[in-house]
This record gives C-alpha cells, sequence and structure tokens, in this order.
C-alpha cells in the first residue's frame, strides 16, 4: 500500500519536473522565436510594437513612468516578407559581409583539419619521446584566451603584412590546438591491434591513416568540424581586434551595427545568420555532443 | 616524399615529424615564438626598446582599468561557476529520467548555435526600461498584497529599472553566459550520470533508499569526475563572455561588465603594447599556475 503510494508521489513528481523543464527550456528558446516572428512583421506594425524600447533614450526617469512596456504580437497582423526581399535584393552590403562569413568559415575549418588531423594522428599512434610533453604543451595552449594571445598574433601579422586581410583571422584559427585534442580523443581510442594487424599486413604508416585511421576517426572528426563551425560563424573579438576595413567584416560584426530603427533588417538578417548554424546544429547534434563530451580534459 | 617516409623506418625521419611538422610549425609561427616576444617586451620600454625591469608590471598592476577588470572577471567568475553548475546538475538529473530526453536537450544546447551577434536587439526589448522583464515584473507586483508591496519597496508605482546601465548590467551578462552554456553542462552532467552504472542505483533502491538518498549517497560521490571536467571548461568559457558584453553595450560598457578584453582592445587601439605585453604574461602566468593547480586535485 504504502509503496504504491510513494510511486504515485514520483510519478507526479516526474510529471511536475518534466513540465517544469519543458517551460524553461521553451523559454530558452524564446529568443529565436521572437526573431523569426519580427522577421516577418511589417514595418508599420514593428515600430508600434518597438516604440517603448526604440524611443526609451528619450524619456526621463518620470516620464517613463507613464509608458507602456512592450507587447508582443507572436503573430503579426500582416505577415510580409519585404524585409527579406530587401535585405536580399537591395543590400549590396549584406550579400558581402554574408560571404565574408562563409569564406572565414570555410578557410577555417579546411585548414584546421588539413593541420590537425595528422597531427592528432600523431600524437594518438606514434610512439616517440616528445610526445607527452607535446601533448601538455597543446592542452595548455588550448586553454589559454585570445586576451593572452592577442598581442603574439598581432606581432606575426603585423610582420608578415597580413593585418587587415582576411588571413589575419584565418592563420591563428587554423593553428588552434583545440581541434587536434578532440580529434585526438577519437583517434586514441582505435584498439592498437587494428593497427597493428594492418602494418603487418604491409601497410605503411600513411596507408593505416589513411585507409584505417580516418575512416574509424570520423566520428571524433566531425565534432571538431561542427565545433569549429559553431566557434568561426560567431566570430567577435578576432576580426574586430585584425580587420579595420568594414568591408572585410563578417556576419557577426555586422548585425549590431544595424541600427534599432531598422528593426525589421535586423530581425530578418539575424533569421539568415541563424539558418547556417541551427542546420549544422540540427545535422550534427550527436557529433556536438559527443565532441562535448570529449573536449572534457582527462589528460 | 611522404611515401618514403611512411614506409620503412632506416628512411631516416620517423613517420610522425611528416604528420606533425605542420603543426607544430604553425604553432610555433603563430604563438610560441611570438609569445617569446611578448616576454620580451614586457620588460622593455616600448620607445628604444631598452630593458626596463619590472617597470611595465607596476604600471599594469597599478592601472585603474586593469584592476577593475581583473575584480569584474574574478567576481563574474566567482558568480557564474556555481550557479552554472549547480542548475546544470539539478537539471540533468531532472532530464535523466523522462523519456522525451532528446528533445529536452535539444532545446537547451540550441541557445550555443545561436550567434551572439543575433540576440542584440532580442536583450534590449527584454532588459530596457520599458522591456518585457519590467512588464513582468509590474504583472507580479500589482498581484501581490499591498504589504508585501510596501517591503518589497515597489508600491511606489510601476517597476522600471534601467537593467543595462546599472550595476545590474552584470546579472545581465550572467544571465547571457548562463543561457549559453547552460547545455554544454547539462550535456556533460548527463554523460557522467548515464556513466553510472545502473546495477549500482538498482542495488539502493532494492536495499529502500529513497531517490533522494540515492542521489546524495550514490549518484553525487560518482561524479566527482565530472565536477571536475565541468569546472575547468566552464572556467574557460567565461572568458569568451567578451562576446555577449561587447555586443550587449559597445566598446565602453558599464563599468560593473568592463571585462579584460575591453582593457586589452582600448590598448590595442592606442597601441599600447608594453602594457598589453605585460597584463598577458601576468595573466598567462596565472592562468598556468591554476592549470597546474587543478591538475593536481584532479580525481581518478
Amino acid at each position: 500500500m504504502k509503496k504504491k503510494v510513494m510511486k504515485g508521489k514520483r510519478k507526479i513528481s516526474v510529471v511536475l519536473s518534466g513540465f517544469f523543464l519543458t517551460v524553461l527550456a521553451l523559454l530558452f528558446c524564446s529568443p529565436v522565436m521572437l526573431l523569426l516572428s519580427g522577421s516577418v512583421t511589417g514595418p508599420y506594425e514593428l515600430r508600434q510594437m518597438l516604440r517603448p524600447v526604440l524611443e526609451d533614450e528619450r524619456y526621463t526617469a518620470a516620464e517613463v513612468r507613464e509608458r507602456d512596456t512592450i507587447l508582443w504580437e507572436p503573430v503579426p497582423r500582416y505577415p510580409t516578407g519585404e524585409h527579406y526581399q530587401k535585405l536580399l535584393f537591395f543590400t549590396p552590403q549584406f550579400f558581402t559581409v554574408f560571404w565574408n562569413s562563409v569564406k572565414l568559415t570555410g578557410l577555417i575549418i579546411g585548414g584546421q583539419m588539413l593541420i590537425a588531423v595528422p597531427a592528432a594522428w600523431a600524437l594518438a599512434v606514434c610512439r616517440f619521446r616528445l610526445r607527452k610533453i607535446l601533448f601538455t604543451l597543446y592542452v595548455i595552449l588550448m586553454l589559454m584566451p585570445f586576451q593572452i594571445t592577442m598581442l603574439s598574433q598581432y606581432l606575426v601579422l603585423n610582420g608578415l603584412s597580413l593585418m587587415n586581410t582576411h588571413w589575419a583571422v584565418v592563420f591563428p584559427a587554423v593553428f588552434s590546438t583545440f581541434p587536434v585534442f578532440l580529434i585526438y580523443r577519437g583517434f586514441a581510442s582505435l584498439p592498437e591491434e587494428l593497427l597493428e594487424a594492418a602494418r603487418v599486413d604491409g601497410a605503411g604508416e600513411l596507408g593505416v591513416f589513411w585507409h584505417i585511421g580516418l575512416p574509424l576517426g570520423m566520428p571524433g572528426i566531425l565534432s571538431a568540424v561542427v565545433l569549429g563551425f559553431l566557434e568561426s560563424w560567431n566570430l567577435i573579438e578576432q576580426p574586430l581586434a585584425f580587420l579595420e576595413n568594414r568591408q572585410l567584416w563578417p556576419l557577426s560584426l555586422y548585425l549590431p551595427e544595424i541600427g534599432p530603427d531598422q528593426a525589421g533588417a535586423a530581425f530578418a538578417a539575424s533569421v539568415i545568420t541563424l539558418i547556417p548554424s541551427s542546420l549544422v546544429f540540427w545535422l550534427g547534434q550527436d557529433y556536438l555532443e559527443q565532441g562535448i563530451i570529449s573536449s572534457a580534459i582527462k589528460g | 616524399m611522404k611515401k618514403k617516409a611512411g614506409g620503412k623506418k632506416p628512411a631516416g625521419v620517423p613517420a610522425w615529424v611528416w604528420f606533425m611538422a605542420p603543426s607544430i610549425l604553425g604553432t610555433a609561427c603563430f604563438i610560441l615564438l611570438p609569445f617569446g616576444d611578448v616576454i620580451r617586451r614586457s620588460f622593455c620600454s616600448v620607445l628604444g626598446g631598452q630593458f626596463t625591469g619590472l617597470s611595465n608590471f607596476r604600471t599594469v598592476t597599478g592601472n585603474q582599468a586593469f584592476r577593475l577588470a581583473v575584480k569584474n572577471t574574478v567576481c563574474f567568475t566567482a558568480v557564474c561557476l556555481p550557479i552554472l553548475i549547480g542548475s546544470g546538475l539539478l537539471i540533468a538529473v531532472k532530464l535523466s529520467r523522462l523519456k522525451h530526453l532528446r528533445l529536452m536537450k535539444t532545446l537547451f544546447l540550441f541557445p550555443m548555435a545561436v550567434p551572439a551577434a543575433t540576440v542584440v536587439l532580442i536583450w534590449h526589448m527584454v532588459f530596457d526600461r520599458l522591456g518585457f522583464l519590467n512588464g513582468l515584473l509590474d504583472n507580479l507586483a500589482g498581484r501581490l498584497p499591498g504589504a508585501v508591496q510596501a517591503a518589497l519597496g515597489i508600491s511606489g508605482g510601476p517597476v522600471r529599472i534601467a537593467y543595462m546601465d546599472t550595476a545590474l548590467s552584470f546579472w545581465v551578462l550572467v544571465f547571457s553566459y548562463v543561457w549559453k552554456n547552460l547545455g554544454y553542462t547539462i550535456v556533460l552532467w548527463m554523460a557522467g550520470i548515464m556513466g553510472i552504472p545502473a546495477a549500482i542505483t538498482e542495488a539502493a533502491r532494492i536495499d529502500g533508499a529513497g531517490e533522494r538518498q540515492i542521489f546524495w549517497h550514490v549518484v553525487l560521490p560518482n561524479l566527482k569526475g565530472s565536477l571536475y571536467t565541468i569546472t575547468v571548461l566552464s572556467l574557460l568559457n567565461s572568458f569568451k563572455v567578451f562576446r555577449e558584453a561587447y555586443l550587449v553595450s559597445g566598446a565602453y560598457p558599464q563599468e560593473n561588465i568592463y571585462l579584460m578584453q575591453h582593457l586589452f582592445n582600448n590598448w590595442f587601439v592606442n597601441m599600447e603594447l608594453d602594457k598589453m605585453a605585460a597584463a598577458a604574461v601576468l595573466l598567462a602566468a596565472v592562468l598556468l599556475v591554476l592549470i597546474m593547480a587543478v591538475q593536481k586535485v584532479r580525481p581518478e
């Protein structure tokens, strides 16, 4: 009897916590819903709704008490695609920054794979004397924030006259040691016997890497790609410091420049920025989770 | 060339060199060697480059802005880590008992995919004086009995707090950080919880332990490793919160969210490279000591 009561109690608590968590999770995603609905709301309606926020700076402390807080219609009365139309067809600058972002992200991910995959393989599979020291060094470098490496990077980039070019953002990112670490985790879990067997069968080191390492280490590589994409699509510090020319800026710096008076354009641009990273997130969630778990440092 | 190197051992260069060479060269050129130069510069004057001993370090540590940035960074970390780690664990434990786990994890992880720049306008809509948050507080406050309202000091009309322009901007930043990183933390905790063999918790349950007892005496002791990892990762991510701070309030923020990166950017714009060098060396030394200390206490 008692047991039954307890079971019933447990069930209620599970349902309650489930409900609470769902509300919280939806709240977490609500900014995205706002972006979506704002991007299809007509300019007039948008201005009406956003007025309290747009005019915020004009009000004194006394005046602001007289005003009502912002109200939001989740579904616009007259949905429209005009913000997207304007942005995509009549704003050449948006195209420039969009392709800047695509170019930067593509070069960074491509470069990281070329550099990090072989390095991770060597650290995971080859036995050499410097291995431990190199690995420790890589982990320490991976943990250093941009504040510490900023000046070093500037000195090199300036010396190579790369400042104010896309390479100034690409090169330092390509040689980041974080992807090496992530991919290393995937390679390190391959059984030693498998590689030994391939060597006995006459495969060279390169053959073992190409035919066994790459296919079996793919999950680790893909986690590095997913995490690398989310990071490079969202770059702020590096382009802010190293790119003076606004024509070279990526989306992540251009977006906040759109004033609130052009809220419709800002919403539409935000949604377009969000699409690639949501797509990568959606397709790669398993790899993302795997990547997060293996970024856990176990030395 | 590569084939030869990969073939037989006596052929000279071992295979690992070929695999590692591009990465080592790049790391050396872009990080290690220039950092050596940064260390040298931290001991020299910016003009002429004479050796000036510790004078750069003295200038930096005496600098008001530097002290403010350090203080804010330390405060931020001290507040954020417990909130993030605690709420992450709570949610992970609750989630691990639910059925539609994957969908929920997706929803919590999604902010990770939202570029900071896209939420600038949204944050204004929420945190401005006439934003959603004040609207919500108005609504709640209106429903409280008058005595409670008076006790809280909100009986004098509608709530119109300017979160972004007052000391409260610190909490907006804390919220942004938790919003972005909670999913990450939940995934790590979940991995830890799922890693505990079901046999152990089942055995405890058969022995008559309640859910609460199981959590405190069985689940929690098994999560020490996860706690270690999550703490280290969250600590490192807290250095990236500049993104949100910059986007919310630009290069000159309210003083409670003036962070290390703001300071570095200002020095950079003014080309005060000697200060940057000294501060970078100082920061690197502190982090290095921290990393070493953390390695020491790492559980098996």
